[in-house]
This record gives C-alpha cells, sequence and structure tokens, in this order.
C-alpha cells in the first residue's frame, strides 16, 4: 500500500481567492525520503496539511480530489486519526509544545490515542534515546533551546511510531550545527526505521544528498517530480532560484550534470582535474586566497538564480576536461576593486569615527552564566559584518547590547549614531491596524509599501513584514548609524534573500555600518565583508568573510565546500571564476611551473598549491 | 573622537522601558514550577497536592495568631527545605496585596470591639467612626490566614508538577485538564511574547509614528493587544498540533502504577498528621480565639505543644534527602 496519494487534489483556504494547490497528483511509496522544493506561497505547507487531514477539517476552504494517506481517506477520516499515521512537524517548534515537561510532552499523543500505561512509558523512553533526549525528559518545555525544542517536537510527532513523516521546514530556526544534526537524524529514522518522509525545505544543500526524491511546487502546482539529480537539471532551466549552490556553480562553469551534493561535485571536479585527492584530506583550513578578481567584476554577488549558461549547453558527463569549460563571461568578485582582505585590514586600522565600538563587554546574568565575556568589537561607517555562531553563543545578546536595549555588566559600548535593530520576529513590531501608522510615508517609499499602506500589517507576507519591520527601526528623524539585524532570513526563499542583501548593501553604500547574525553562510557571503564568529560569549575568530567561510566545516558555503576553500571562493560566481583561472592555469602550464615541478592537474589542486606560495599573491 | 564624545551621552544610554513586562506577571511567572532535588519535589504529585492541601485545612480551621504564626514559619522553613525559598518568600508581597486592604478595610467598617483607639466622629451613614483594637486584631488575624494560604499554595505551585496534577484529572476529565494544562504551559510563552514585542517596540526610534503612539499607558495597552493579537495566531498553531496528537478521540488517560516511594510514604504521613492536629485543636479547643467583644487568646502549654507538633509535622518529610534527585 502506497504511504501517500494524492490524486488531482484542488484546494482553496476561506476567502482565498485562487488555490493554494491545483491538480496536485503524486504517490509516495513506504521508505521513501521527499524533499518538498518551492518558493514561499507556492503551496508547500498547504500540500503538508493536506496530507495530514488539516486541510480541509481544520482549515476549510474547498477540497477536491483525494488523498489517502496510509490507505485512508482524508476526507472521511479527520487529523486525529489520521495523526496516528502522519507525525507532523512544522516551522514553530514552541507552538507544537502543548505540555510543561518533556516526558508529558512525549507521553501526550500516546496517551491520547489510549496506550496502556507500561505501553506509554516504553514509547517515551523508546523515542527519547532513538532521539537523543533522554537526558531532557524531565526538564520544563520552556527551558529548552530552539533546537531541543524541535527535537522534542519531532519526538512527540514519532512517539506513535507513524509510518509517515510530514515537516515543515523544521530548520529554519536551527543553527547549521543543530540543522545538520536534524537532517541526519530524519536520514537515520527513514534509513533504520523505513519512516516515509515529506520535507518541505528552502535551504536544498541541505538535504538533498539524504532525498530520494523532489517534489518541485510553482504556483500550487506540482511543477517536477524526479530524483535529486533531475530536480537540479530541470531547475537549471525551470527555476533557477530552487538550484542549490553547487549546482549553480556547475551551471556557471558549463559543467553537467549538476551535483547532488558537496561529494558528487567535487569527484566531478577531480574526475576532470580540477580538484586533486590531496585537497579532501587536507586536515586544516586552507589558505585564504584574496585575488583581486576587479577587473573581471560586472555584478556584486548575488543569491538569486544564476542565468542559464548562455551559449553553453550542458556538456556531456564524461568528456568535459579542465580546458573546455564554459565559462560565462560574467563572474562575479568582491564588491569594490580592492581584495577583501586588504579593504578590511584598512578598515580595522583606520582611526576614524566608528560606528559602533564595543570595549571589553560583559553581560552576566545574576545567579547565571556569563552570556557576553569581555567583547572587543568595533565597526566603522559603511562597513558590513556577519555575526556566526551556534544558537546561545550570545549572537543576539550582542546585538541587543548594540542597540541599548541591554546595558553591559562590564566594559564600554561607543555607538557613533542611532542603532537601529531588527529583532528575529518582524511581527513583534507590527502593533497597529494600518501599515501607514507603523513608519512614516518617506520610510515606507523607501521600502517600497507605499501601495500597501491602507492594508492590516498581519496580512502582508513574510518578505513584506520583514521590509515593514525594517523600515519601522530605520525610520525616525536622525539616519541610524548602525543597522543591526538578529536572524533575518528565517523561512526566506532564495529571492527575498536576495531583495534583503541588496537592500543591506545599499545602506553600506550610503554609509551605515551594518551587522547580521546569520546562520546562513549563503546569505553571510554576499550581504557582508567582514565575518565574526563568536562562541561561548565571545568572539573566536573575526577577519574578512572569505577567511572565515572558507576555511569552516560547518560555517562554510557549499561553494567553499567543494572547492576547499580555495582562492576565498564563497559563491558560485566566485567559484566558478576560480575554476576558470586554474583551468586557464592548467592550458597555459603557467601554474605548473608554479608548482615547481608538479603534474599540472596536481598544480591546479588548492591544497597542493596553497601555503606561501599561494599567500604571497594577495 | 570628540564627535564620539559629544553624542555619547546622547547614545550610549538603555532604552527606556516604556514596554517593561508588568512587575505582576514577572512574580506570577516566579511561582511556576521547576524540577529540583527536593523531597517534595520528588513525591508524586496526588501525594504532594494531597500534603498542601493539608495545610489549606489547618490555616482555615485554626484561627488563633501564634497557630497561624507557627503554619507561616513552618511554610517557610519548608520552602527553604525545597530549595524555593527566595521564591516562597517573596509571594508574601503578593500576600500582602490581600492582606493590608483587609486590616484597613475591617477597623474601618467594623463596628464591634469594646476598646477604640480613634475617634473618627459622625461618619452619616456609616454612623460612629470608632476604630476598635478588636477590629484591628482580627483583621491581622485574617490577613495572617490569607498569608498562610498564599504561602500553602504558592509552595504547591513550585514543587508540585501540574502535569502529573493535571493527569490525575484527566482520568476524569481529559479535555478540560488538558486545556488547564494547556494554559499552564502558555503563562511562559505568553510571556516570552510579551518580552519580545516590548523589546521590539523598544527599539523603535524616537521621533517615528509608532513610537509617538505608543507612550506611557497607551503603550500597555498597545503591548497587550499586540499580545493578545500573536496569542491567536499561536492558539491556531496549538490547535492544529492538538488535533493531529489525537486530542479530538482522547480516551481516559491510563492508570500509571508506580511504587510508593520514602518521599511519597512521608508526605502522605504528613499531611494525615496536620490534618489531625488541625482537627483536634479545633474540636478540643486547644487554640481557641475570639476577637469580639474583647481579644481573648490564651497561650496555654496545649497550644505551644500543638504548635510545636505542626511544625515538626511540615518539616520531617524535609528531613529525609535520600532519592531527590529529578
Amino acid at each position: 500500500m502506497s504511504s501517500l496519494v494524492f490524486d488531482h487534489v484542488t484546494y482553496t483556504y476561506p476567502g482565498a481567492g485562487r488555490p493554494s494547490l491545483s491538480d496536485v497528483t503524486f504517490t509516495l511509496e513506504p521508505g521513501e525520503f521527499c524533499l518538498l522544493a518551492g518558493l514561499s506561497g507556492h503551496g508547500k505547507s498547504s500540500l503538508l496539511r493536506a496530507a495530514c487531514g488539516l486541510a480541509p477539517h481544520f482549515h476549510g476552504g474547498r477540497f477536491a480530489g483525494t488523498v489517502k494517506l496510509a490507505g485512508l481517506d482524508t476526507r472521511e477520516h479527520g487529523p486525529a486519526r489520521l495523526g496516528a499515521l502522519a507525525g507532523a512537524l512544522f516551522q514553530d517548534p514552541e507552538s507544537q509544545l502543548v505540555m510543561s515537561s518533556v516526558r508529558a510532552e512525549l507521553a501526550l499523543a500516546l496517551e491520547s490515542r489510549g496506550h496502556a500505561a507500561t505501553a506509554v512509558a516504553r514509547g517515551v523512553e523508546e523515542v527519547a534515546l532513538a532521539l537523543g533526549i533522554d537526558h531532557l525528559l524531565d526538564r520544563p518545555t520552556h527551558t529548552l533551546s530552539g533546537g531541543e525544542q524541535q527535537r522534542v517536537a519531532l519526538g512527540a510527532a514519532l512517539a506513535g511510531r507513524p509510518p509517515v513523516l510530514l515537516l515543515d521546514e523544521p530548520t529554519s530556526q536551527l543553527d547549521p550545527v543543530a540543522g545538520d544534526e536534524l537532517i541526519g537524524l530524519l536520514r537515520r529514522l527513514n534509513q533504520e526505521w523505513d519512516v516515509t518522509i515529506l520535507l518541505a525545505e528552502h535551504r536544498l544543500e541541505r538535504c538533498l544528498t539524504a532525498a530520494d526524491r523532489v517534489l518541485a511546487m510553482r504556483d500550487g502546482r506540482l511543477a517536477n517530480d524526479g530524483p535529486p539529480s533531475q530536480f537540479l537539471e530541470w531547475a537549471a532551466h525551470a527555476a533557477p532560484a530552487l538550484q542549490t549552490p553547487g549546482a549553480q556553480l556547475f551551471s556557471h562553469t558549463g559543467l553537467a550534470p549538476p551535483p547532488v551534493g558537496v561529494k558528487q561535485a567535487r569527484a566531478v571536479l577531480r574526475s576532470r582535474c580540477l580538484l586533486s585527492s590531496e585537497s579532501v584530506s587536507s586536515p586544516s583550513p586552507p589558505a585564504v586566497l584574496c585575488v583581486n578578481m576587479g577587473n573581471r567584476r560586472q555584478g556584486a554577488p548575488s543569491l538569486g538564480p544564476p542565468a542559464p549558461p548562455q551559449g553553453s549547453p550542458p556538456t556531456d558527463a564524461g568528456g568535459v576536461g579542465a580546458t573546455n569549460l564554459a565559462i560565462p563571461a560574467v563572474v562575479s568578485a568582491p564588491r569594490s576593486g580592492a581584495p577583501p582582505g586588504r579593504r578590511w585590514a584598512v578598515r580595522r586600522g583606520s582611526r576614524g569615527r566608528p560606528a559602533l565600538r564595543l570595549r571589553g563587554v560583559w553581560h552576566e546574568l545574576h545567579r547565571g552564566p556569563a552570556i557576553l565575556r569581555g567583547v572587543d568589537l568595533q565597526l566603522q561607517p559603511g562597513e558590513t559584518v556577519a555575526l556566526m555562531g551556534r544558537n546561545g553563543a550570545g549572537k543576539s545578546t550582542l546585538l541587543r547590547h548594540a542597540a541599548g536595549l541591554l546595558a553591559p555588566t562590564r566594559g564600554r559600548i561607543e555607538r557613533g549614531g542611532r542603532v537601529a535593530l531588527l529583532l528575529q520576529n518582524p511581527g513583534d513590531y507590527l502593533i497597529h491596524e494600518r501599515v501607514a501608522r507603523e513608519a512614516s510615508p518617506a520610510a515606507l517609499a523607501r521600502a517600497g509599501l507605499t501601495e500597501l499602506a491602507e492594508r492590516h500589517p498581519r496580512d502582508l507576507s513574510g518578505g513584506e513584514r520583514q521590509r515593514l519591520a525594517l523600515a519601522i527601526v530605520t525610520d525616525g528623524e536622525d539616519e541610524p548609524a548602525v543597522v543591526a539585524l538578529d536572524e533575518p532570513t528565517r523561512g526566506m526563499d532564495r529571492d527575498a534573500k536576495a531583495q534583503l542583501a541588496d537592500d543591506l548593501r545599499a545602506r553600506a553604500a550610503r554609509g551605515e555600518a551594518v551587522i547580521v547574525a546569520t546562520h546562513d553562510p549563503e546569505f553571510a557571503c554576499v550581504c557582508a565583508e567582514r565575518a565574526v564568529l563568536l562562541a561561548d560569549g565571545r568572539p573566536i575568530a573575526d577577519g574578512p568573510i572569505a577567511e572565515l567561510l572558507a576555511g569552516g566545516w560547518y560555517f562554510a558555503t557549499e561553494t567553499a565546500r567543494i572547492l576547499s576553500g580555495a582562492d576565498g571562493a564563497l559563491t558560485p560566481e566566485q567559484g566558478a571564476a576560480a575554476l576558470a583561472r586554474w583551468a586557464a592555469g592548467a592550458g597555459s602550464g603557467t601554474r605548473a611551473e608554479e608548482g615547481r615541478g608538479r603534474e599540472p592537474t596536481d598544480a591546479l589542486s588548492p591544497a597542493a598549491a596553497g601555503g606561501p606560495a599561494w599567500s604571497a599573491g594577495r | 573622537m570628540n564627535w564620539l564624545a559629544s553624542k555619547k551621552n546622547t547614545y550610549t544610554r538603555s532604552l527606556p522601558p516604556a514596554f517593561a513586562l508588568p512587575e505582576p506577571m514577572n512574580r506570577a511567572l516566579s511561582l511556576l514550577y521547576r524540577p529540583l532535588a527536593s523531597p517534595l519535589h520528588a513525591t508524586r504529585a496526588g501525594v504532594a497536592a494531597l500534603w498542601g492541601l493539608a495545610l489549606v485545612t489547618a490555616a482555615l480551621l485554626l484561627f488563633h495568631p501564634l497557630a497561624l504564626i507557627a503554619l507561616a514559619l513552618a511554610l517557610l522553613a519548608a520552602g527553604w527545605g525545597a530549595g524555593v525559598g527566595r521564591a516562597l518568600a517573596s509571594s508574601l508581597r503578593m500576600a500582602a496585596i490581600w492582606a493590608i486592604p483587609i486590616v484597613l478595610i475591617n477597623v474601618l467598617v467594623t463596628r464591634e470591639g469594646l476598646t477604640v483607639f480613634a475617634r473618627l466622629g459622625n461618619l452619616g451613614p456609616f454612623g460612629q467612626g470608632d476604630l476598635t483594637v478588636e477590629a484591628l486584631v482580627y483583621g491581622a488575624v485574617i490577613a495572617l490566614k490569607i498569608t498562610v494560604l498564599v504561602l500553602a499554595t504558592a509552595l504547591c505551585s513550585l514543587c508540585i508538577d501540574p502535569d502529573a496534577l493535571l493527569r490525575i484529572c484527566r482520568r476524569l476529565g481529559f479535555r478540560s485538564a488538558l486545556t488547564a494544562s494547556l494554559a499552564v504551559r502558555m503563562i511562559p510563552v505568553l510571556a516570552a511574547d510579551a518580552q519580545r514585542i516590548a523589546d521590539a517596540q523598544r527599539t523603535r526610534p524616537d521621533g517615528a509614528p509608532g513610537r509617538r503612539a505608543t507612550g506611557g499607558a497607551r503603550a500597555r495597552v498597545a503591548l497587550i493587544a499586540a499580545v493578545l493579537t500573536g496569542s491567536l495566531d499561536r492558539a491556531m498553531d496549538v490547535a492544529a498540533t492538538l488535533e493531529l496528537r489525537g486530542f479530538a478521540t482522547a480516551p481516559r488517560a491510563p492508570r500509571l502504577s508506580r511504587p510508593w516511594s520514602r518521599h511519597d510514604l512521608a508526605f502522605a504521613a504528613s499531611a494525615a498528621a496536620i490534618l489531625a492536629l488541625a482537627l483536634l485543636a479545633r474540636l478540643g479547643g486547644a487554640a481557641r480565639f475570639s476577637a469580639y467583644p474583647l481579644v481573648h487568646a490564651p497561650v496555654t502549654p496545649a497550644l505551644l505543644a500543638l504548635c510545636a507538633a505542626l511544625g515538626l509535622a511540615i518539616l520531617l518529610p524535609f528531613a529525609d534527602r535520600r532519592g531527590i534527585e529529578p
């Protein structure tokens, strides 16, 4: 029996003008790991809600077609019955925890279904052990971190051992480490317990390797249905915004087929002599190469969809060598002509007025731990900084200190002007009945929201709310000296992120210092030129973003992981440029000479050529 | 640097707490259950609740101020024994909100008692405004009784797992008990929402339209409205989660069989002893007290023995610290 069957399903929410799902048909077989891709508002969440019976039983609306979950027709059985067959996990874990303690939370689903006391106790223990949350069993739910809450919510969904698991962007609020752990957990559930998984996710690069199949949604319709490699080939031409950075890198360089993950990408590059095997086992972060690519630059790095390769149809899978790469004419690079490392050094060494300066800032809780431990940080006007680190590292606390929401227990903060702080949830800013009452007409115009002035703020889309919230905090009589944003990209699709990155770059160009706390390295590398990595309340790394994100494992872009951080390439465009240089070097043989007698293919490898010889190129 | 120095005073101050959480909400949050290592925390919820009920009954049965003071002191000591002494002591402020008005109102409206300590003259329809010592003492005894009740309920709130307690109730009425459980769970969640929204409003710049509309009392109203609106959104998510967890088809919760621990037995015995002592004192007249027409509160050996016995009955279960880790 199939796990999930959608048969010509069309669903419209009450009061909505157009359907959220249009004629959707597909079948999921037991044990499949299926990824649901699509931009925001294109029907992913609606599909998941239809799969577990919430649509139409809970939400109402018009429903046509048939959904069968493990053989049960969702029109005939309500969510309570279907919930035993499909566990569901949505974005906000806090709204999915309904009991006060973790043990009671895990037990609730079993008790609700009439299990005997011994079965409840056993079920709780087993699911806790399976998910590694046994140490949390007696913790109150309101004291859990975001990652812990998400794990407990997953445990509650799995407590009845449902054969199907439906997940709606479960990693959107997690740091890269916790996100990867959750995806690993899902993969284990799928492989070891044969749980069928349907996972909606924006950051496809995080989970594509785990998936057997990808369903792509567009305007409520199923636009593509196939294995990950086929999905990426389809996305390259039909939906570039859904491409992973690795696929974009290959698209820019004209390589085919697009890689499903880092491992596959590296294998392809290695087979084409663009990467040596030495770079894989390199134990230390690769040397950062700050190569001046200013003369090749025609555009800023972008999170947006890449243009399909012009005049370079995908080559066959086997016969492309290093010297016949279809390198696009347009490749991007750091935003100014100077190498990012040098610009950063100039800024750090400059004696100009800082926009923000933290000197030995401590934040120590009364009868609790120290959240910040002697933080020294300085931002110059026009500088863009990404603040990264695990959940609980102190990023949000640091931003709150910067904006004056908190006062340091020790240390000193100097501000060169107002610090506009955008907190994590833009909805928290919206307390009026009309958009026009939230911010001045000028601020609304700058945010492109003038036409929405008469709307209720809560009727805006996620991206519009984010823009309105940013307009609110940057409004006022004086322009902010610093714009600080705390996790602004949670739940955003790639297009919305690109728009936000453009906005932040424009602010930096006007002289405002921008500091963004983010878990998203792909976003960080296009909106910031400097990165600060926080751990345990203090900066453990501070430097050009290429140095930080190219050399990390977790805090690294997919392009950097594919290329082992060589050339400091973070974005697919920069990676393509680096590959082009290597290919050109291999063609001319100049790099081989630099490699002091190595084979040309080895000399192309960043690891083989890393160290002082390359550093001299800075 | 000069420019920085000149602007420093303007920009290094903390933002105004226009949207700070109301103090009563913070106080209520400080009285929520947290698992700790104490004999009372280690006791099963049903027995601990019974023990709390015995304390409340004793407070209602006894009127002698000395007996009530003994109860209050024993409760505070029990709080320290349970590791929640500071939170329990802070609940005294909550008790004072009720106690002080009761004393004032009783002395102003009661016309009984013979010992007048102030004459307010003719108060028209309220008659002669003679304030008596007896009315003052009686008001103080009632206030003391309320203080003991607040301490007992606060101690229970801090030390008894509400989920476990409501689980017992779920055997009687699943949905009602689960709704109550949800309400308990949502208190810290809504408080966190309120704090977040308050922080967001504090970051609105001076001079911006939204900021002008949110000063002082209006700020509080806007904050409450925003929290309520947000809570409706959250309620929808919670309702959807409950649907999927089988709330609509839930049967009676199963009975959990769990062996009685030494702490279960100790607190059950303590509850029985407290109830017996209070009943004996009430029926036997060991804690006689009358306020009118003259205050009569004899301190007898029996009363002193009762106070000592009550203290021992309340505190002895806390002496055994074995097996209390959560």
